[in-house]
């Protein structure tokens, strides 16, 4: 009986491709064609069934990327790539905007400075059809005043995951930061960006996912994890990164 | 020179191991980068950061440093100055800049060198 119950599970099951960070035109370091329409686009183009939008502090133009994908069959999460007072990055990702923008709110209230365009670049808030909405002044590159404890915890009050990015990399990461991943820290993923590295990271007793973290369009579904689940929301991923039920994940 | 020299003379606030001030300390290193730290500071060594996550005091505690000094008026989390009673790690305040510290700590004849360098 358990084994017929888990194959019809496993029957209504189906495995999406997903880059679970790619950044906009509104991060400062991101490349102005990271338009919404133009990363809809490239994400059909390479195959991608889900992807996350992760802007650095913000989510200004995640709306906007919804939007461009309404008539295609492909599902974007909302997200923020959030810096720590550590300068660690975490990305925390959501279902509803209302708790996404919650975020940002959360986000904005501990986070100072005014950008400098001619230094760090333009951060531009683009709509559904490629028209400059307005130019966000924040100084989205720098660092909040949360620490990595309170963004986990904030995330998750807010229904959303929240992974800490490209943990192989030798700065703005968990591990470049503090050393190694803090005890009792409530992560649900460790994202690595190389996949020549994700050896290192399994014996960790985290999940493990790689994405993009583009910045340009060509470099969209570069880096992928496939989800084997039901359907595609936050509850669905979150159970495949818990491998319960027949769901997984495959880096 | 002795933890409680630099405490005294840099006026230093001690805001964990006040029983462990007679440590010796032999060198210096500042980062911000935990990961830094862990890769190149030495025995023996006072640490410089801004930092005050708990996961500094298993860093100083796994490098055996000699104490942590906390720059810009920084101030620890509760969790962290307790971790730091367990593990013995002597952790100083002062409202003084890395640079500044730093400095000061050179001209006692504290230095960072050894020799890799």
């Amino acid at each position: 009986m358990g084994s017929y119950i888990s194959w019809a599970l496993a029957e209504n099951m189906k495995t999406y491709k997903a880059d679970l960070h790619i950044h906009t035109c509104l991060s400062p370091c991101a490349d102005l064609e990271m338009s919404p329409r133009n990363i809809v686009r490239e994400a059909i183009k390479s195959g991608l069934d889900i992807i996350g939008i992760c802007d650095h502090n913000t989510c200004e133009n995640v709306p906007y990327v919804q939007k461009c994908a309404d008539n295609f069959d492909i599902s974007i999460i909302g997200g923020i790539e959030v810096t720590s007072r550590e300068e660690a990055h975490i990305i925390v990702l959501f279902d509803s905007a209302d708790a996404l923008f919650a975020m940002q709110k959360t986000i904005y209230d501990h986070l100072a400075g005014t950008n400098d365009e001619r230094l760090y670049g333009d951060q531009v808030v683009v709509n559904e059809k490629d028209e400059v909405v307005n130019f966000n002044k924040r100084l989205l590159i720098g660092a909040t005043e949360l620490s990595i404890e309170n963004i986990v915890a904030r995330a998750h009050d807010l229904n959303g995951l929240a992974i800490a990015s490209h943990v192989d990399r030798p700065s703005f990461s968990v591990i470049s930061q503090l050393g190694f991943i803090p005890e009792g820290l409530q992560l649900d993923a460790l994202e690595i960006s190389d996949r020549n590295r994700i050896d290192i990271f399994k014996g960790m007793s985290l999940p493990l996912v790689t994405s993009s973290d583009a910045h340009c369009l060509n470099h969209i579904g570069k880096n992928y994890t496939n989800f084997t689940m039901e359907c595609v929301n936050l509850e669905e991923i979150r159970r495949s990164l818990l491998g319960q039920e027949g769901r997984k994940v495959v880096t | 020179m002795k933890i409680a020299d630099i405490v005294q003379k840099l006026k230093l606030n001690v805001k964990s191991g006040n029983d462990l001030l007679d440590r010796e300390i032999t060198g210096g290193y500042v980062s911000d980068m935990l990961s830094d730290v862990i890769a190149h500071a030495k025995t023996g060594y006072i640490w410089v950061t801004l930092q005050t996550h708990l996961n500094i005091i298993p860093v100083a505690s796994m490098r055996e440093l000699s104490g942590i000094i906390i720059v810009n008026s920084r101030q620890p989390d509760p969790d962290t100055l307790k971790k730091a009673e367990e593990e013995k790690i002597p952790v100083l305040g002062t409202d003084m800049r890395a640079f500044q510290v730093v400095g000061k700590l050179y001209q006692l004849g504290i230095s960072g060198e050894h020799e890799d360098i």
